[in-house]
């Protein structure tokens, strides 16, 4: 049996949580889901036979230490094979957790597993993604994460049925003291890390005022602006729209790369976008190459044509 | 990947600013048919020229390079990307103030503003410098900045509005294609194309290239660091790219220059690095740029410290930017331009931004025209003897050099690394006797013997002390006293450094004929001293040749100019296969004997009549000597009856033991360089390939044009007829010094390195073509008790007896012109060598 | 206040990785060594809270003998004592590492405690997103990753951390563990002076044990790129029309 890890904001589901879930089913074992403080609907349709609901008064928020002591618990309740979740923020956070508690090894953003024998073969990343490590696990429980965007979260072909056990932890004060404690809302509607389109800039942009025009097409595709590292080293824009490997890491349907080079430290943040359409005046540049679609020249005139390109179209 | 095209007439390897440089100046001198190529994107392919510091100090006390900084930087005026800043070198030390008075000397002759500083006129033109650990200085108002990627981008479209030239970018080399000894294609990874002529132009990388076609370009990519400090609100207050001037703290080897609101520091300070052309990093692979490697910053953190002391804001400002920025050095320092010795294979490499355009100009002359305007003598990239081609030689000696970048190097300073690479089998012997080795092409020659210093003593009356160090510095008082004792009695010389060839075969009159000034289809046995030249009437080559057979003449050049000399005669070899090419260097041992009693040496050790008559001025024939071997040429470059003795080098030893022995009851002498090279050769006002010869002085300047003009066609011959119907603008000149006395009271002996002859009022003196009178060669004349000039003044000063001053170290002295034209100062009817 | 972070020695790679041919390690024969992102800024968050607030800050390393490095460039833009956990050089798995960390840690500790240990989120190499959580865990402190703000406050810290719609903010008591992320503050460069006073700045060595795990490293692998042939839409404002027929094919444009 394998225990998978969902994450979730108070209840609504980190979408990224079921791509971990797809690849346990992989593995060949009973797979088991584990929600901390509620309970996520329909998750038969991934082919887990139980989900285990967490349920503890003070886990009404996310609480990285709490949330790892109650998976630490269920391991010893249900001596699962395996501990899994997705490398979201949250799930690389808990699974950390839970290795610190159990002493055993996690390894995190795996991309392949090969699970003959008590010895896992596992292909991990490295730099974000640009490069791959062989490794091998030998664990009584095997912790591990599954590379976040790395596989596409798919149902399974036979729907199980997805009991609800329910579980409440034992916890201490010390669990409890690293809890989300206020929020403050800066943004609603559609993220970066969630935007089917993301129009990003990079050097090239040139200032931040050259991020007007950016900003335009984003808004007309329904998308949102995004940068590379250098733009929020230089003041640009604020680092919480840094693209790549020490910002967001995206997968859209549309990147588009204005003016950005494509150093791999950026790379690894956007390289699962489903498109990638490059605007850069070197048309060897590795974003160029890389991208699938590609314009050669100035995003200066190019971007404002491609917005008047659209309002004409939209008879705006 | 777009295509390019199948053929070319030339293909020209880098875009950086000397490939950008060729390409113009291709296209300017109207060839039609050109395709650049570089591995790298546009403007900026990552080369050296990406992170330059693109600021230009014209002055150098070569005259070569001199001359090619302040074209590039006329023309980089003339592209509107030149900035003048104005800089300042500063001494920290008197021995610096010393070389920045040799610096004002040398912008003297050159004609640059420029005015030495107190440390109080220093802080008032930069602030923000401490005065108080300084000197002094030395002020250029001419110092500029350029924009190098900006010129770049010019000069390739300039190419391109003629329709000349077609740019491919990211476009790789891969291999090149030569056939008999020419290239015929370049193979690149967008596809092969046909060329007759490739260019080499792409700094560090540009030894790969050369590689593929069988080449040699001998440089290495080193590591030259800087840093960006700021930003600092004194700079920034200025407004501009650069508004103070550059600073450059010699005896720290660093520079301060000021690049917006911030400060660049960089060093030439630090242990030399290298890396090799073969694993510089590829564009994808580096962090910035290929030629922008990560800064060893341990190496840079004593600069640190001393960029504080001279600029304490420096202190307290950021680190933002630092790099081991790569650049190209050569063994000698120098560039490497020319023909490869692949035909068709130019290098136009080792070129930094202040001399890339006057260099692309002067390459793209000398493949239209056959030579540059400007000599190219010091740059010429056939002047490496093979060994010297090595990377193990390169590395050596840009270990030795580069920390003399900034360095106060003398103008007869002897390299201390990969010394012995060639020696004569004479060697034991004259290292018996003390010689003291200075290097000559690749060979140690003696300069002079530590055997002979009694003579000093003996002739202590005739030979003046030289007080200042610098001045007496790779020198000897034994030198002249060598000179003074075979004046007197007879001397041996090792010249073996000779550079000897042969020629043969049935074409072999034609060829030498074509190739040489005066004539040499002359009986069996005779010798030619003969200019060669270039197209334009200016010196190639001076050297002599004998006639050894009907169709075999052996050619005997100086050890400096061997492999030059070597390049020139095998690229004029006829298609045909008539003329057989040998260099018999490494096969044959030269002793000279020369002085009053050399005959009478001679006749002790061989039978065979070597009497005036015997054997007269300019012949040569086989001897016996003793049991040896040898052939005798009738010449002298010292003044002296006698004979340069050739033989197998295997016999050198046992000839030299002849000689030697034979001699004592003359009281024999060995002699070294120091007579045979200056002190002889000035009083007999003998020219010297590369100081008085050079391809911007014809024969007739020179004062070398014989009474006629032989009738067969050679080089230059139309050139060298208009420049004997013409009056010369310059005519070479001996000049003595007529005081030596300093301000401060010393004695003092110019070295002879480009020091300038003014007028009585201390004006420059330029002919009518605009050459400067500058000096070529110094020395001592101890048997005409004078110090001796040469250099070329226009008629109107070329005039016996006229009081002109020299300029040495920032002072005037008086000096007489003793000699107009070739007749010798000592013994000018040259009954000596009669015999 | 007694700031201590952890900071890991890492090549600075191009946009191409090369690999040594035994495939254990980059080829750093032309690199030049950092910190991550994450880590340079958690030195300037800690030098700018010991310069607010009267503290002092000390950097620690896990790594080769070159790693000090990496130490004098924190001491060089304020640190002010540096200790190395040395190791041969070889990768060390996240448990081995964590466990010498925190007796290097407890041995700094006999002269009085840290009030706050940063780690970088992750390190920039290995991305193991743990040793940060197992030495808070092995220490007994509490631990908060992906930070990016820190507040002192009278009995501990607040702490910031950014969400796709906004921020959650945690409190801590003092003494407490936090992984910091990129963004909390754009990290100053060393000053001239910074960097020369750093030199002289002895580093003090702790040498522990390699525990050891059953997590090991086989080799590193070069990821197979797909080579795909990009499409040129056009060169210049021309090709705006193109791109415009692309985002209705791709049903992004209605």
């Amino acid at each position: 049996m394998i225990l998978v890890l969902l994450t979730h904001d108070r209840g609504a589901l980190d979408e990224s949580s079921l791509q971990g879930l797809t690849y346990a089913r992989r593995l060949g074992e009973e797979i088991h889901a584990v929600s901390v403080g509620a309970e996520i609907a329909e998750l038969g349709e991934y082919g887990v036979v139980v989900q285990h609901v967490v349920e503890h008064e003070a886990l009404d928020d996310y609480s990285p230490s709490a949330w790892g002591e109650a998976l630490a618990q269920l391991i010893v309740l249900h001596s699962p094979t395996a501990v899994m979740s997705t490398g979201t923020e949250r799930g690389n956070e808990v699974m950390a957790h839970v290795g610190a508690i159990t002493g055993l090894p996690m390894v995190a953003n795996c991309v392949a597993i090969e699970t003959s024998g008590d010895v896992w073969q596992i292909s991990r990343t490295r730099w974000g993604g640009s490069l791959l490590e062989d490794a091998t696990l030998d664990a009584p429980i095997k912790l591990v994460t599954i590379t976040e965007h790395a596989h596409e979260a798919v149902p399974a072909e036979t729907p199980s049925e997805a009991r609800v056990e329910t579980f409440t932890p034992e916890l201490s004060e010390a669990d409890l003291v690293t809890k989300v404690v206020d929020r403050v809302v800066t943004a609603d509607g559609v993220t970066l890390a969630t935007a089917p389109v993301v129009v990003s800039g990079g050097r090239g942009v040139g200032s931040p005022e050259g991020f007007a025009p950016l900003e335009e097409l984003a808004e007309l595709l329904g998308g949102v602006v995004g940068c590379s590292r250098v733009v929020t080293n230089n003041g640009w824009r604020p680092h919480s729209d840094q693209v790549g490997q020490t910002g967001t890491v995206i997968a859209p349907e549309l990147y588009v790369a204005c003016g950005i080079s494509g150093a791999i430290q950026h790379w690894v943040g956007m390289m699962a976008s489903k498109t990638i359409l490059a605007i850069n005046t070197d048309a060897e540049a590795p974003m160029v190459t890389k991208a699938d679609y590609a314009i050669v020249g100035d995003l200066g005139p190019v971007v404002p044509a491609i917005v008047e390109e659209i309002k004409n179209r939209r008879g705006i | 990947m777009s295509d390019i095209p199948t053929s070319a007439q030339v293909v020209v390897v880098g875009a950086g600013i000397v490939g950008n440089s060729v390409v113009h100046h291709l296209a300017e001198l109207g060839w039609k048919d050109i395709l650049q190529l570089d591995k790298g994107p546009l403007p900026n392919p990552g080369g050296s020229t990406g992170h330059a510091s693109n600021f230009i100090f014209p002055v150098d006390h070569n005259k070569e390079m001199a001359s090619l900084t302040l074209d590039s930087q006329k023309q980089y005026e003339e592209m509107g990307v030149n900035t003048t800043s104005g800089g300042i070198e500063v001494a920290r030390t008197h021995e610096r103030m010393e070389e920045l008075r040799r610096r004002m000397t040398s912008a003297k002759a050159w004609g640059i503003e420029s005015e030495m500083l107190t440390p109080a006129q220093i802080r008032d033109m930069v602030p923000f410098v401490d005065e108080s650990i300084l000197v002094g200085g030395w002020y250029t108002p001419g110092v500029s900045v350029v924009d190098s990627l900006q010129a770049g981008t010019l000069m390739r479209e300039s190419a391109m509005s003629k329709n000349a030239l077609t740019v491919s970018p990211n476009t790789e080399v891969m291999d090149v294609e030569v056939e008999n000894n020419h290239v015929i294609a370049v193979v690149t990874d967008r596809g092969r194309v046909e060329c007759d002529y490739l260019v080499i132009a792409c700094g560090v990388w540009s030894p790969r290239i050369a590689k593929m076609a069988g080449a040699s370009i001998p440089l290495t990519p080193a590591v030259h660091q800087m840093i960006d400090v700021g930003p600092l609100p004194e700079l920034q207050a200025t407004g501009n790219e650069i508004g103070f001037p550059i600073v450059r703290d010699m005896d720290t080897f660093c520079y301060e220059r000021q690049t917006a609101g911030s400060m660049e520091v960089g060093s030439y300070a630090h242990r030399p690095i290298f890396h090799h052309p073969d694993t510089i990093p590829s564009i994808e692979e580096s962090r910035l740029s290929p030629t922008e490697l990560p800064l060893t910053q341990d190496d840079f953190d004593p600069q640190l410290e001393q960029a504080i002391e001279l600029m304490p804001f420096l202190g307290d400002a950021e680190m933002r930017y630092g790099i081991n920025g790569l650049l190209s050095l050569t063994p000698d320092a120098m560039p490497l331009v020319g023909e490869t010795e692949v035909g068709g294979v130019w290098s136009c490499a080792a070129i930094w931004i202040k001399e890339g355009p006057g260099t692309g100009r002067a390459i793209a002359e000398w493949m239209t025209q056959g030579y540059p305007e400007i000599d190219p003598h010091a740059s010429d990239v056939a002047r490496f003897y093979d060994n010297q081609r090595s990377e193990e030689h390169v590395i050596a000696r840009c270990e030795e050099h580069f920390n003399k970048t900034y360095g106060i190097v003398h103008p007869r300073e002897q390299w201390e690394s990969r010394r012995g690479l060639r020696k004569s089998s004479l060697h034991p012997r004259t290292e018996a006797l003390g010689a003291v080795y200075f290097e000559a092409g690749n060979w140690e020659r003696p300069h002079w013997y530590e055997s002979n210093a009694p003579l000093v003593e003996k002739y202590s009356e005739q030979i003046p002390e030289r007080p200042h160090e610098w001045d007496a510095r790779w020198w000897s008082p034994i030198q002249n006293a060598e000179h003074l004792a075979i004046r007197e009695s007879v001397g041996m010389v090792d010249v073996t450094a000779f550079a000897i060839f042969e020629v043969s075969g049935p074409g072999v009159v034609d060829y030498v004929e074509k190739m040489a000034v005066n004539k040499c289809d002359l009986p069996v046995g005779r010798s030619i001293y003969t200019p060669l030249l270039t197209e334009d009437g200016g010196f190639k080559a001076d050297l002599t040749m004998i006639r050894l057979a009907d169709d075999r003449y052996r050619i005997i050049s100086g050890g400096f100019d061997g492999p030059r000399d070597s390049h020139w005669f095998r690229k004029h070899l006829p298609d045909d296969g008539s003329v057989v090419w040998e260099d018999k260097t490494s096969d044959i041992c030269t002793i000279g004997l020369w002085g009053p009693n050399a005959r009478a040496v001679m006749e002790k050790v061989t039978d065979d009549d070597v009497s005036d008559e015997g054997l007269p001025y300019g012949s040569s024939k086989e001897i016996t000597i003793g049991s040896i071997p040898a052939r005798l040429l009738r010449i002298s470059y010292v003044g002296e009856f006698g004979w340069e003795i050739y033989t197998e080098m295997e016999n050198g030893p046992a000839l030299w033991d002849a000689l030697w022995g034979a001699g004592q009851e003359y009281g024999i002498v060995p002699v070294g360089a120091g007579v045979y090279g200056t002190t002889g050769r000035l009083e007999k006002g003998y020219r010297l390939m590369g100081a008085e010869l050079e391809s911007e002085y014809s024969p007739v300047e020179a004062g070398l044009a014989r009474p006629r003009v032989k009738a067969a066609d050679f080089i230059g011959k139309a050139a060298y007829l208009e420049a004997r119907a013409e009056e010369p603008a310059a005519v070479m000149c001996t000049l003595t010094m007529e005081s030596h006395t300093s301000d401060s009271g010393m004695a003092r002996f110019p070295t002879g390195g480009n020091e300038p002859i003014l007028t009585l009022g201390g004006d420059r003196i330029l002919d009518v073509k605009g050459r400067v009178s500058r000096v070529t060669s110094a020395g001592a004349g101890p048997s005409v008790g004078k110090y001796l000039l040469l250099a070329y003044l226009p008629p109107e000063h070329a005039v016996e007896g006229t009081e002109l001053q020299v300029m040495y170290m920032n002072e005037l002295y008086p000096v007489k012109v003793a000699v107009a034209g070739s007749t010798p100062l000592f013994d000018s009817e040259n009954q000596r060598m009669k015999g | 206040m007694r700031i201590l972070v952890c900071v890991k020695r890492v090549p600075a790679p191009g946009a191409k990785i090369v690999l040594t041919d035994d495939a254990q390690a980059i080829d750093t024969s032309l690199l030049s060594f950092t910190v991550s992102p994450h880590e340079e800024c958690a030195v300037e968050e800690a030098v700018r809270i010991a310069e607010s607030h009267e503290g002092s800050v000390t950097v620690m390393t896990l790594g080769p003998e070159d790693a000090e490095e990496q130490l004098r460039s924190a001491l060089a833009v304020g640190a002010s004592e540096a200790v190395l956990v040395p190791t041969d050089g070889s990768d060390w798995d996240p448990i081995s590492t964590a466990s010498a960390l925190v007796a290097a840690i407890q041995e700094l500790e006999s002269e009085g405690g840290f009030d706050l240990i940063l780690f970088g989120n992750e390190s920039a190499d290995s991305g193991g997103y743990q040793v940060g959580v197992r030495v808070a865990r092995t220490l007994g402190r509490p631990i908060v990753s992906g930070i990016k703000g820190i507040e002192v406050e009278a009995d501990g810290f607040a702490l910031r951390r950014d969400t796709p719609t906004g921020s959650e903010i945690y409190k801590v008591p003092s003494p407490a563990v936090v992984g910091v992320k990129e963004g909390i503050n754009l990290p100053r460069y060393p000053t001239l002076k910074g960097r020369l006073n750093a030199k002289k700045i002895e580093v003090t060595r702790s040498t522990q044990d390699r525990a050891g795990s059953g997590q090991a490293m086989v080799r590193l692998v070069t990821p197979q790129v797909e080579i795909n042939e990009t499409v040129i839409l056009g060169d210049g404002p021309e090709a705006a029309s193109a791109v415009v027929d692309l985002l209705e094919e791709l049903q992004l444009f209605t």
